[in-house]
């Protein structure tokens, strides 16, 4: 009997959106129990948004050190012992900067297979499809051995609703063995909580963008459209954003419902970041931009044109709702 | 210091990449040092040379072929490196985990282990997590700053929302980089043909004994990611364009 499980790495801060994704791609292979694993976190409050996507028991994962929220290793081990102590067949979890660090963490003290950042999972046959080379090729794989362990790329699965009754229960990791890794501070960024990889939109600008200043404009388009902003490696080399907002190659991978590049000319590398989002527009002065190539809408013109009535348009939309 | 850094030898980020016999590809693209363990290699020079003291040796599990990359590390100023020999390109993490483990004990005892935090190529994001593992050190990733002193060292990591994590470890410890760590230089023709002269130590892998365990992932299908067309270039005056856009993406695509 399979029994699946779910990581909710963020316990304390709560469910996100694009956990309700991994929740309904891991149902799909759930033979036995549907368990949710929140890490430092009210089980008990995340109960009702857990069993609307089908999960049957609600486990909160904590141990005895009171710093437990700033021990990574600890984390990890209490999740590994909590996997083994209810027999979880398979692991997915959200491929979220947290999600993947914790993930490998189980997976090496489990000696267990791991596949990240995966498109779709199967974990009934052991499947999963990933991007090798960078999206240029897709890769299928198979995971021997027990427990699968798998993260999901943020938005890959659509969310689909399977009500379901759950059961809350605790589990506290009995070891006080803190780990050798102490976390001594978080540093929010000014950007904005929104994380670039698990917006539902993103706006990013290019070289084109010319300087810092000029987001600005993006941030109040993006602000109508409910987006996170981005920037090609162009524009961060040139020192007109920070790294933190680099979408492609060495950047974050992305794969929005719609992703809206202006003034970025289309290199692979940057399509390596963002080829999965399901619609893409093109703004750019350049008609033969190879970006026009690979979209799904363009638009040639210049983007100081173009993206200041866009954000009017869909504000006068958004009024009319 | 002794500096271990973990280099893979991966296909250009901008190469054309060609699927052979369904789980392989055409291996006579360019092929590059892996980004992010060139980020690595750097950090690991620059962390010598403050030391003073410092050696940096580049260890590599792949073909005969990745002594090219390699040189490219070299010529960034490490001082040797250990080329793992196999005869696959893609190698399950645990084993090249595995592999790296024992080329490194077999060479000395390593101060602070460095290397990318994902290939580029078969992007498995976990080797660091499990070479640490199987030394019993701790590891920290997606670095992008790195502070030495003494026997312990101050990190700071790139989590969501583009915030940073700063965490403390004692060495030794695995670091996996990330883009942000540094700006590789590039290196000068005396730094290329130095590189050209230093130690390349060759083992085999069958010569390390691995007993590989049960667990893994294997490859059963690699197929190029279908190429989208091109875009639909909407007509008229900006405001009609943009208008149109709009009603396209709320009515048709349904994606606001």
């Amino acid at each position: 009997m399979a029994n699946i499980g779910v990581l909710i790495e963020n316990g304390a801060e709560g469910i996100k959106e694009t956990h309700f994704g991994v929740i309904t791609a891991a149902r799909r292979s759930s033979g036995g129990v549907f368990f949710a694993f929140l890490l430092n976190g009210d089980a008990s409050a995340a109960k009702t948004a857990l069993e609307t996507y089908g999960v049957q028991k609600v486990v909160g994962v904590t141990a005895a050190a009171a710093d437990f929220g700033v021990r990574p290793e600890l984390q990890a081990a209490a999740l590994a012992a909590a996997v083994k102590h209810f027999g979880i067949t398979g692991l997915l979890g959200l491929g979220s900067p947290r999600g993947r660090d914790l993930l490998a963490r189980v997976a090496a003290l489990l000696d267990a297979p791991l596949v990240q950042d995966c498109l779709n999972v199967n974990l009934e046959d052991g499947t999963v499809v990933k991007s090798h080379f960078s999206g240029r090729t897709t890769a299928t794989l198979r995971l021997k051995g027990n427990p699968m362990i798998c993260s999901l790329r943020p938005n890959s699965v659509e969310p689909v609703p399977a009500p379901a009754t759950a059961t809350v229960e605790s589990f506290q990791f009995p070891s006080a063995d803190c780990g050798r890794i102490r976390v001594k501070e978080v540093k929010k960024s000014s950007a904005g909580a929104l994380d670039l990889a698990e917006a539902s939109v993103i706006i990013t600008g290019g070289r084109a963008i010319g300087a810092s200043d000029n987001y600005q404009m993006l941030r109040e388009c993006a602000e109508a459209l409910g987006a996170g902003v981005g920037a090609s490696r162009a524009a961060v080399d040139a020192g007109y954003a920070p790294h933190s907002m680099q979408v492609g190659q060495t950047g974050k991978t992305v794969s929005p419902k719609l992703y809206i590049a202006c003034g970025v000319s289309g290199a692979i590398q940057h399509f390596a970041g963002m080829k999965t989002s399901k619609v893409i527009v093109a703004i750019n002065s350049d008609k033969d931009a190879p970006i026009f190539g690979k979209s799904t809408y363009g638009i040639i013109g210049d983007m100081f044109e173009v993206v200041p009535i866009l954000t009017e348009v869909l504000r006068k939309r958004r009024r009319q709702g | 210091m002794r500096i271990y850094v973990c280099v893979k030898h991966v296909p250009d980020t901008a190469a054309k990449i060609t699927v052979v016999g369904g789980t392989g590809f055409a291996e006579t693209c360019k092929f590059i040092v892996n980004p992010y363990d060139e980020y690595a290699v750097e950090e690991a020079v620059r962390l010598a040379q403050k030391v003073g003291q410092g050696e940096v040796i580049v260890v590599t599990v792949g073909k005969e072929a990745a002594a090219a990359s390699m040189r490219a590390a070299l010529a960034l100023g490490a001082q040797r490196g250990i080329l793992v020999k196999t005869d696959s390109q893609f190698l399950d993490s645990r084993t090249t985990s595995l592999a790296l483990k024992k080329a490194i004990e077999r060479d000395g005892a390593p101060d602070i282990i460095l290397t990318g935090k994902q290939s580029v190529d078969s992007e498995g994001m976990q080797t660091p997590y499990r070479l640490a593992q199987t030394l019993g050190m701790p590891v920290v990733s997606d670095v992008v700053k790195l502070t030495v002193d003494g026997r312990n060292a101050v990190i700071e990591r790139e989590i969501e929302g583009g915030g940073r994590e700063v965490v403390e470890v004692g060495l030794p410890c695995v670091i996996g980089a990330t883009r942000g760590l540094n700006e590789p230089h590039y290196p000068k023709l005396p730094e290329i043909l130095q590189a050209k002269k230093k130690e390349i130590k060759l083992i085999p892998i069958a010569e390390l004994g691995l007993s590989p365990g049960p667990s893994c992932t294997e490859i059963v299908k690699l197929e190029a990611t279908p190429e989208r067309g091109p875009a639909r270039i909407l007509e008229g005056s900006t405001r009609e364009k943009v208008e149109q856009l709009v009603s396209l993406l709320m009515e048709t695509e349904k994606v606001l």
